[in-house]
């Protein structure tokens, strides 16, 4: 980092001690390894044109004052601003693109990001909604395994971003929030920047973010950027949030010879002590019918081989709760499908990153008075590896209701298996060995009962118009099956159809979902994995719900403006069903019937053409589809699209779940 | 917009459910007994009908398809009106609720369930939605088509 030529100012001398004219526009860049060609003094690009005479007015007046500089005169131009460094401290972190929708509190380094830094690593993805930026974050990490750099208004952008913002931090997706500020009153330039300003501009997410800073000097944001990145990556992951005043972007970087960008230096994952890690193992060895439920423990494709190491070890039955991919779709231990059959059956549970432990052991029933009940049987002993212990906010109840443990651990769960798997290996006697063998045959074939069941319940509604959901993931499946393929949306609205019949086996194949619920998740989050698969050259999937997609479709210009490849097959079921059902049950319990169920709750009437919006956006869109032989030909058209590195949308018009 | 508490539990991401499960018992019994009516009633067809009843009989008959068809289509309508398909789809194959056609549970069975239904089922008290309307929708889960089996789907084998 070289220092600016400057001197040191403050705040309010800054607009005296600035550089006039050519010769800030002929300077150096803070940075050589990333500098951009210096711009040149119009006259010297000019040179051989003569001028009129107004212009050689202007120009010997410019020499004069470049000759004789008065103190007094306003400067007009800045050679190395703050934000020139801010970009080397992002750089040094490393990330690979910035979501974000201009804003003028964060002008400086939006300016410095694409001009100073060349706009590569950062490379900067226009949004036309905070909520995409954020979502685009979200969906990105948990196919890259790193974050991404979103940048927004500190008032109005941040107050859009929010939602996203929560859905990321309930699913534990760590991204750097920049919120721009107009911090000094006396530098505010105008009646907007007084409207965009805050005292505490990360007050309206600090409940939903696990740390945020207000950085006074260029040296403590350089710290914090460090420290942001270190704490948003350690587990639990969670977002982060750092404000970026305009004085700090914009005045001159000051002449400060201890001005430093310093190292990144990550935490490693915090893993299970070891005598508590020995107990879970003995417990497990020991059981008759273990059972490892996951929800968010494979936060890498390492931590999906450690799952399938660890079952297959103890033949143990797996439940993925689909927070990530955690376990293949068709091993035979799998068990997912019949969860409760082999819950019911456990004597221990091990339950890896739960969101939800008592949800697993307890069964909700009715609906205005909800009661619980057990699902298990006596004694069955309950372990948790979780790092959400680590951390808890007070606010938002994500947190879910407390479940006591015979054996809680709070550690990351990914960082805990190796230890785990040895020390269970280590416990394995040649008749527990036979006895695992026979349990795992049983499992296998309990798997391939459900499979088939499933298959059979999938031909219902087969050749029904609308489209059934099964229907629909079923010719899906078989079109992407021989492709290195990612599934990147919740499968929760359309009846877990693609993990019901799909065969999920890599890291990649399936990110779970919102994490808070939050529609409006689903399109950025899928052009946000798609962007990252693309330099993998996988063949990016979405099932994109219309309601979902209504909240920002403005995310799809996005995918289009910078050829994000990703085919989008539209569940248009053209309405909240998940609403409409609870609007019905409500006009139940209070006995007026249903036939108003619809109002307030229901996408129709015009119905929406996602065809044509897609091609509005300048992206391939087909007409809708009701008829089931029409799908498989759209399909196969818009594959080909994407596969030459564009996005497709396919219109289809869907049953409701 | 939020997912509520039932999506987000174990039980709703399974299938079948435990209900299903039950159901498939029961329809198991229903279908023996259906088969065994069908055999009794043409035997006794067989043995006490004369040319003349049995006129008579296809007289009744065609009257009671008319009627059979009229509740269908009533039936088909209340399926959507009542929101049946938001749960359990428009052809009844299933979705979020349980597969309810064809080959149905008893009609005793469904009106019991519908009145006093557990989960996420929304209570149907004879205030929104009379005896005849559950009779009529039970005609139309009856009426559908099987669906292909599964084997015989290429989609479903791979």
């Amino acid at each position: 980092m070289a220092k600016s030529k400057k001197t040191s100012v403050n705040r309010r001398n800054f607009l005296k001690s600035a550089t006039v004219g050519a010769a800030a526009l002929a300077a150096t860049p803070v940075a050589a390894a990333t500098a951009v060609p210096t711009p040149q003094p119009s006259r010297a690009r000019n040179a051989a044109a003569p001028l009129p005479p107004i212009s050689r007015r202007v120009e010997a007046e410019a020499a004069a004052a470049a000759a004789n500089p008065d103190p007094n005169i306003e400067p007009i131009t800045v050679d190395h601003p703050g934000s020139d460094f801010m970009v080397d401290a992002f750089k040094a972190v490393g990330f690979e693109y910035l979501c974000s929708n201009p804003g003028n509190s964060f002008r400086s380094l939006h300016e410095s990001f694409i001009n100073y830094g060349a706009n590569k690593n950062p490379e900067f993805i226009t949004c036309c909604h905070e909520e995409s930026a954020v979502g685009m974050a979200h969906g990105y990490f948990k196919i890259e395994g790193k974050p991404l750099l979103v940048c927004v208004h500190g008032t109005v952008g941040v107050q859009h971003a929010s939602m996203a913002i929560y859905d990321a931090f309930c699913d534990r997706v760590p991204l750097v929030v920049v919120l721009g500020n107009f911090g000094d009153a006396q530098t505010r330039a105008s009646f907007v920047n007084w409207t965009h300003s805050a005292q505490d501009p990360a007050e309206l997410i600090r409940d939903f973010v696990k740390w945020d800073d207000q950085p006074a000097t260029l040296q403590d944001f350089a710290e914090s950027v460090m420290r942001a990145y270190r704490v948003a990556m350690t587990p639990p992951y969670m977002p982060v949030a750092l404000v970026c005043n305009t004085d700090l972007q914009e005045f001159p970087i000051p002449d400060d010879p201890a001005l430093r960008v310093p190292a990144l230096t990550l935490d490693k994952p915090p893993q299970g002590d070891s005598s508590s890690v020995q107990e879970t193992a003995k417990w497990l060895v020991a059981a008759e019918n273990p059972v490892i439920v996951a929800d968010r423990a494979a936060r890498t494709p390492a931590g999906l081989a450690l799952m399938i190491e660890l079952a297959e070890t103890l033949q143990a039955a797996v439940i993925d709760r689909n927070g990530r991919m955690n376990f293949p779709t068709r091993h035979p231990l799998n068990q997912t499908e019949r969860g409760s059959s082999v819950i019911g059956d456990a004597d221990v549970i091990l339950g890896l990153e739960l969101t939800d432990f008592y949800g697993i052991v307890n069964a909700y029933y009715g609906d205005v008075y909800p009661r619980t009940r057990s699902v298990t049987k006596p004694g069955v002993k309950l372990i948790s590896i979780n790092s959400n212990d680590l951390y808890l906010k007070s606010n938002y109840q994500d947190f879910q209701r407390y479940q006591a443990e015979d054996l809680a651990i709070a550690a990351d769960a990914e960082a805990t298996l190796p230890s785990l798997i040895e020390a269970v290996k280590k416990l394995l006697t040649d008749d527990r060995k036979r006895m695992y063998q026979d349990r795992g045959a049983k499992l296998a074939a309990a798997h391939q009962r459900t499979l088939a069941e499933n298959r059979s319940l999938a031909a219902n509604g087969w050749d029904a118009n609308p489209i059934s959901t099964a229907r629909l993931s079923a010719e899906l499946w078989n079109q992407i099956r021989a492709e290195d393929w990612s599934f990147v949306s919740n499968c929760q609205f359309v009846s877990r159809w693609p993990l019901r019949l799909w065969d999920f086996k890599k890291y990649h194949h399936y990110i779970g979902g919102e994490g808070g619920y939050g529609v409006g998740y689903g399109a950025p989050a899928s052009v946000g994995a798609a962007l990252a698969n693309r330099k993998h050259g996988r063949l990016t999937v979405s099932i994109q719900n219309d309601g979902d997609l209504m909240f920002g479709p403005g995310v799809l210009w996005t995918a289009a403006h910078h050829r994000i490849p990703l085919l989008i097959v539209m569940h248009n079921n053209r309405a909240y069903h998940q609403e409409v059902m609870e609007v019905q049950r409500m006009a139940d319990v209070h006995e007026r019937g249903v036939t108003r169920a619809g109002i307030g709750t229901t996408l129709v009437n015009p119905p929406i053409d996602y065809g044509k919006l897609a091609q509005s956006m300048g992206m391939h869109g087909s007409a809708p589809i009701a008829d089931p032989n029409d799908l498989a030909p759209a399909l196969r058209e818009a594959i080909a699209i994407v596969k030459s590195g564009e996005p497709a949308l396919v219109n289809v018009v869907t049953q409701p779940r | 917009m939020s997912k509520p508490a039932d999506t987000q539990s174990l039980g709703s991401l399974e299938r079948p459910s435990p209900e299903d499960a039950f159901h498939a018992e029961v329809l198991v019994l229903a279908a023996i007994l259906a088969i065994g009516v069908v055999i009794l009633g043409a035997l006794a067809l067989l043995i006490f009908v004369r040319p003349s009843a049995a006129a008579q009989s296809a007289a009744n008959a065609s009257k009671s398809e008319s009627a059979d068809a009229a509740s269908v289509a009533r039936g088909k309508k209340l399926f959507v009106s009542y929101g049946c398909y938001e749960c359990h789809g428009r052809a009844a194959q299933g979705g979020v609720g349980p597969r309810l056609g064809p080959d149905p549970l008893p009609l005793s069975f469904i009106e019991k369930y519908v009145r006093h239904p557990s989960g996420s089922m929304p209570p149907y008290t004879e205030k929104t939605a009379s005896d005849q309307d559950l009779t009529d929708i039970y005609a139309f889960l009856k009426s559908l088509p099987e669906p292909p089996k599964e084997k015989d789907v290429p989609l479903l084998n791979e």
